[in-house]
């Protein structure tokens, strides 16, 4: 495969975490490395052990397919392999895989000169997805708290998850994660509609620059965050989603039993009302 | 004093930090006991804190038993007056009974509670009295015509009373919030009213008078089966709160979650819900049923310190005999040391006609 031109100047050895020289190389455009290494490892033998797992099951259909956690009777223990025991490893192997892939991306920053916003930001979604099979999971005292690995199952899962606590809107943590998901949404269409606007202007007049751009929102709404700002607010927006999801399916079961309508009961409870 | 830019950004943090530290103590604190009701994944699960669990068993234990008698002598009313209800039992049985009521009803008050002082006891003075003979025909009817909800376990007058005279868990009809302009703001049907009825959510908070008197054709069920409303399919999202207000009762009478009785992927389903909805169906009906035949009809019986404020009888709901938990009094059988509880009415003393909410 063609090298770009300026692709040579990033082939760089060297930034390694661990492994010294060893897998620093590329094959054709993609680097290896030795999370990359660790990264093929894990995902071959996780989707294998899915596919294993769905020759057990029912059907192959796609949306059906089913790896279900254990039993909760096995709190924190291995399960056998068809109760729920390959669910325990394949979760082991999706985590080392996210995680190989997260410190892939670290290495691949450093031999760029990079920080390191890119996983960090994949980290966030890594640690939403171990928040609900691991950390959750080990707050209750089971495996079995964990999603099924399933299209339809895991949307059971969530349905029936969010219904064990009467109303889960009124959950104050779901609240924060899905206005920072819509705002997230509404942030990349102005920024999106923005860019568009200025790239392409009408027939006959020149690309607008980012003075042009910071006026128009300016005028607008009285500010304008600058195009380096909304990058930054859209990484906030964005992983601050993903957060507050993970506190949002924490905090339910481990810290909170009832209805989320009850939650809010402190505030009638305040001692400000007459 | 000066409103520095950092003065402010401290003041805020102090107050965002006194904010969230205080959030935490509404919390609950992790080693929660969660019990598994459907198949591995599919999150059907009860929750709950131990801790408030110790306090809502103690609130459920069964009475004292009664000591049995032997049932030989002669019949109740052949000895008493006025005898309309337990007539056929002796009268040393028909004595236990009178004074297991009293253990379980008016344990303060005593037999004075009912039977008035100064008076023959088969006077019918105190209204109490009046309604007492009622509610015995109401534990009849319930330990016999609604097996289909109480099956064997019975109940007893402690089922709902606990010693107390008038229950706890009582609901009277919601004359609700008057909104400011009927054009504008409409009707609130008791919504955002914070009500514990409706575990503090926002949904319509009177879900009772809407479902639980009436007729047996409340509709309480409410699926569409279409995508669009058509003239068939009147089905509405305000429709449903009313539906949802009734369950989130329902589930906090019973201390259980909506996984108790339905699995979410498919609320109507019947073959994909625990058998424990077919109980809940029939407890539905049955609360209708005593509504309807037994409570809501003693109205006039009343005085008016005991009604209402829109001037309604007392009624019962889902609360009244499970007060939190998933079996009243964990599913203690209480009505098999009374058998003169579990017989019949006889013609007559069952539940009255149901009458249009226009005519009553």
């Amino acid at each position: 495969m063609a090298m770009l031109s300026f692709e040579k100047k990033y082939r760089v050895r060297g930034g390694t975490l661990i492994g010294g020289d060893l897998f620093d190389f590329w094959v054709g455009p993609f680097y290896v490395g030795f999370f990359g290494v660790t990264t093929l490892f894990f995902s071959i033998l996780g989707t294998a052990l899915i596919m294993y797992g769905a020759s057990l099951g029912p059907s192959w259909n796609p949306w059906t397919i089913n790896i279900a956690p254990p039993d909760i009777k096995y709190g924190l223990g291995l399960a056998p392999l068809k109760e729920g025991g390959l669910w325990q490893v394949i979760t082991i192997c999706a985590i080392g895989a996210f995680a190989s892939w997260a410190l892939r991306q670290v290495e691949i920053s450093r031999k760029l000169g990079m920080a390191y916003h890119v996983p960090f930001a994949f980290s966030v979604a890594v640690f939403a997805y171990v928040t609900l099979v691991v950390i959750r999971p080990v707050l209750l005292g089971a495996w079995g708290h964990g999603f099924p690995y399933g299209i339809f199952s895991h949307l059971d899962w969530v349905s029936n998850v969010g219904y064990q606590y009467l109303h889960f809107h009124y959950n104050p943590a779901h609240m924060i994660a899905v206005t920072f998901f819509f705002t997230t949404t509404l942030a990349l269409s102005l920024h999106g509609a923005l860019v568009l606007s200025a790239a392409n202007p009408a027939p006959g007049e020149t690309v607008k620059t980012s003075d042009h751009e910071n006026a128009f929102f300016r005028d607008t709404i009285g500010y304008s965050i600058g195009t380096l700002g909304v990058h930054r607010l859209g990484l906030f927006l964005a992983l601050s989603a993903g957060f507050w999801s993970a506190v949002c399916i924490v905090i339910s079961g481990p810290f909170w039993t009832r209805g989320w309508p009850e939650w809010w009961g402190w505030w009638l409870d305040l001692p400000i009302w007459g | 004093m000066i409103f520095t830019p950092r003065l402010v950004i401290a003041t805020a943090a102090v107050f965002a930090v006194v904010a969230f530290v205080g959030l935490l103590f509404t919390f609950e604190r992790p080693g929660a006991i969660v019990s598994q009701t459907g198949y591995r994944g599919v999150a059907m699960e009860q929750n709950y804190n131990p801790r408030m669990l110790v306090a809502q068993q103690a609130r459920n234990q069964p009475p004292e038993a009664i000591e049995k008698v032997d049932p030989d002598g002669q019949k109740a009313s052949e000895v008493y007056q006025n005898v309309q209800v337990l007539g056929d039992l002796t009268e040393v049985e028909f004595l236990r009974t009178m004074t297991a009521i009293t253990a379980w009803v008016s344990p303060e008050g005593g037999c004075a509670y009912c039977h008035a002082e100064g008076e023959e006891l088969s006077s019918d003075k105190l209204y109490t009295k009046v309604v007492a003979r009622r509610m015995l025909q109401m534990t009849r009817e319930v330990n016999t015509t609604w097996k289909s909800h109480v099956a064997d376990t019975g109940v007893t007058c402690w089922t709902c009373h606990r010693g107390l005279p008038v229950p706890e868990e009582i609901w009277f009809e919601d004359p609700g919030r008057r909104s400011a302009s009927k054009g504008l703001i409409g009707d609130p049907a008791g919504q955002n009213a914070a009500a514990p009825a409706v575990g503090l959510s926002s949904l319509p908070n009177d879900p009772f008078t809407a479902f639980l008197v009436g007729g047996k054709d409340a509709p309480i069920r409410n699926i569409s089966q279409t995508a669009l409303p058509t003239d068939r399919n009147t089905s509405s999202v305000k429709q449903a709160e009313w539906t949802y207000g009734l369950m989130i009762h329902m589930s906090e009478g019973l201390g259980v979650n909506c996984t108790y009785c339905h699995n979410s992927r498919a609320f109507a389903s019947w073959e994909q819900s625990p058998p424990q909805r077919v109980t809940a169906w029939h407890g539905i009906r049955m609360v209708q049923a005593l509504n309807a035949g037994f409570l809501d009809p003693l109205r006039p019986t009343y005085p008016a310190s005991r009604l209402g404020p829109t001037g309604d009888a007392p009624k019962a709901n889902c609360a009244t005999c499970h007060q939190g938990a998933y079996k009243p009094l964990y599913g203690a059988p209480l009505a098999k040391d009374h058998p003169e509880l579990t017989v019949p009415n006889p013609q007559g003393q069952g539940p009255q006609p149901f009458r249009s909410s226009a005519s009553r």
